[in-house]
Formats: structure tokens, C-alpha cells, sequence
């Protein structure tokens, strides 16, 4: 609480032109997401990578809410945290015992992986600075979930359905595929 | 806040998510990279949203997420289906279709 009293006082002292505390947490989320996210692509043991995905998934959810996004948090726990995770668990445990570990990777397939990921990031980086220099996020509140329904429900009330008849495609499609017949 | 802050996080996950499924032979980690390349556009449309003020971009963000877990279970049951018929989920012993 002192911590947050302190950020709120430099917030003031910069006449409010500096979100101090909300760049903290960014800065604090933003590290512990890449370094787990690095740790995920490269680690060795599968269920670790699992366990730094979590990581990373709960970083998003806290961007979210930064970002005023609070329903879009929420379901991001609920769906990534708790729904799909689970589902990588088991289809780890499900092939467990197959591929312990991932080292037969060879040095010239992660060198040009390496490469390509920089490139791309280069890239974007460029287009990013070049284009939205210093442009600020607006100072609006948090969106409400009531807003999100309405938007649904009368603009986006076709690609609702469509995803809706998706998802019940893609969950007769996993059964289809996952049975033994 | 910046835009671009948000933003270059965006384009950091997703570089790693990139490498992630060029680097991996795991056909789970695979997905798990895909994962995180699709929470990083997440990042992005929910950045837009609030930098102009509208809803769409956060509606969009939802939209990801289910197309994001209908794609989990099917990736999965691939990868079951896979394991059953060879025995292994190591992706670069997947090249039947070679021609």
C-alpha cells in the first residue's frame, strides 16, 4: 500500500501528464511475460513450457485490465487459464513418455528460427516506431461489459453466429478426429 | 500510456511465438507457440480499442479467443491422432505427405 501511495504522489508531482503506477505494472508485467515467454519456446521439459504459457497468459489478462479491457481479463483467465491450459496438460499427458525431451534439436534449425524471429521482429519494430511515434492512449474509463453486449448483439451479430456454428464445428471435428473407431 | 509500449510488447511475443513454431519439433509446444502468437494480436486489438476509443477492437480480442480455443481442440486431437498412429509427436518424422 506504501508502494502505491508512493507511486500515486509522483503521479501528482508530474502534474498527471505521467501514468507513474500504470507504467510500473506494465513495466514489471512486461518483463516477467517475455522472460517467460523465452523460457517457453526453449525449455526442455513440456510441462514447464505449460506452466511458463500460464505465465504468460496471466501477463496478457493484467495488460488487458490495464488497457481498461476488464471483461476481455476476466475471460482471458477463464478460457486461456482455465480451459486451454488444461487442455495442453492433457494432451501432454496423453503423449507422455513419446518425447521427453525436445534436445535433438540441431543448432542450424534454432540459428535460423533465431533469425527469422529477429527479422520479423525488426521489422514490426520499424513499422511500429515509424508510425505511431509518441501517440498517446486516450484517458477514457474502463469499458463496460454492457458495451461489449450491445456491440455483439446488433454490429457484430454475424460473425457471433458464425463463430457459434464454428465452435460447435470444431468440437464435433476434435471428436471425429480423437476417437478410436 | 504510450500506444507503442503496448504494441512493441505485441511484436516481442510474437517474434518469440514465431520462433517458438520454426525452432520446436513438439507437436504440443507447437501449439502452445501458436498460442502465444494469437494472445499477442490479442495485445494489439485490445491496444486499438482504447487508443480510439471504440469497442470493436476488444469484440474482435473475443472473437480470437474462441476461434483461438476451437483451434486448440482440433490441434490437439491431431496431435492424439498422431501419437496413436506413429507413436511419436516429434513434427519433423511427419513427412508422409512428401513428395
Amino acid at each position: 500500500m506504501t508502494v502505491l501511495a508512493a507511486l500515486e504522489g509522483m503521479d501528482r508531482l508530474s502534474g498527471g501528464d505521467v501514468l507513474v503506477a500504470q507504467n510500473v505494472a506494465f513495466a514489471i508485467m512486461a518483463i516477467t511475460m517475455v522472460a517467460s515467454a523465452l523460457r517457453m519456446v526453449t525449455t526442455r521439459n513440456v510441462v514447464h513450457a505449460a506452466l511458463y504459457l500460464v505465465i504468460v497468459l496471466a501477463g496478457v489478462a493484467g495488460i488487458f485490465i490495464l488497457l481498461g479491457a476488464e471483461f476481455l481479463g476476466v475471460t482471458q483467465i477463464m478460457v486461456y487459464i482455465g480451459a486451454i491450459v488444461v487442455l495442453f496438460l492433457f494432451g501432454i499427458l496423453l503423449t507422455k513418455g513419446s518425447f521427453g525431451d525436445d534436445d535433438g534439436v540441431t543448432g542450424e534449425r534454432r540459428l535460423m528460427a533465431g533469425l527469422v524471429g529477429f527479422l520479423v521482429f525488426g521489422v514490426m519494430t520499424a513499422a511500429l516506431v515509424e508510425s505511431f511515434a509518441d501517440a498517446e492512449l486516450s484517458r477514457s474509463g474502463p469499458s463496460t461489459t454492457a458495451d461489449i453486449a450491445d456491440s455483439i448483439f446488433s454490429a457484430y451479430i454475424v460473425p457471433f453466429e458464425a463463430v457459434s456454428v464454428l465452435l460447435l464445428a470444431a468440437l464435433i471435428g476434435a471428436i471425429v478426429v480423437a476417437r478410436k473407431d | 500510456m504510450l500506444l507503442n509500449q503496448f504494441l512493441l510488447l505485441s511484436a516481442v511475443l510474437f517474434s518469440i511465438g514465431v520462433y517458438g513454431v520454426l525452432a520446436r519439433r513438439n507437436g504440443v509446444l507447437l501449439l502452445m507457440s501458436i498460442e502465444l502468437i494469437l494472445n499477442a494480436v490479442n495485445i494489439n486489438l485490445v491496444a486499438f480499442a482504447a487508443f480510439t476509443g471504440t469497442i470493436g477492437g476488444e469484440v474482435f480480442a473475443l472473437f480470437v479467443i474462441a476461434v483461438a480455443a476451437a483451434e486448440v481442440g482440433v490441434g490437439l486431437a491431431m496431435v492424439l491422432l498422431l501419437y496413436r498412429s506413429s507413436r511419436t509427436i516429434d513434427l519433423t518424422t511427419v513427412d508422409r505427405l512428401r513428395g
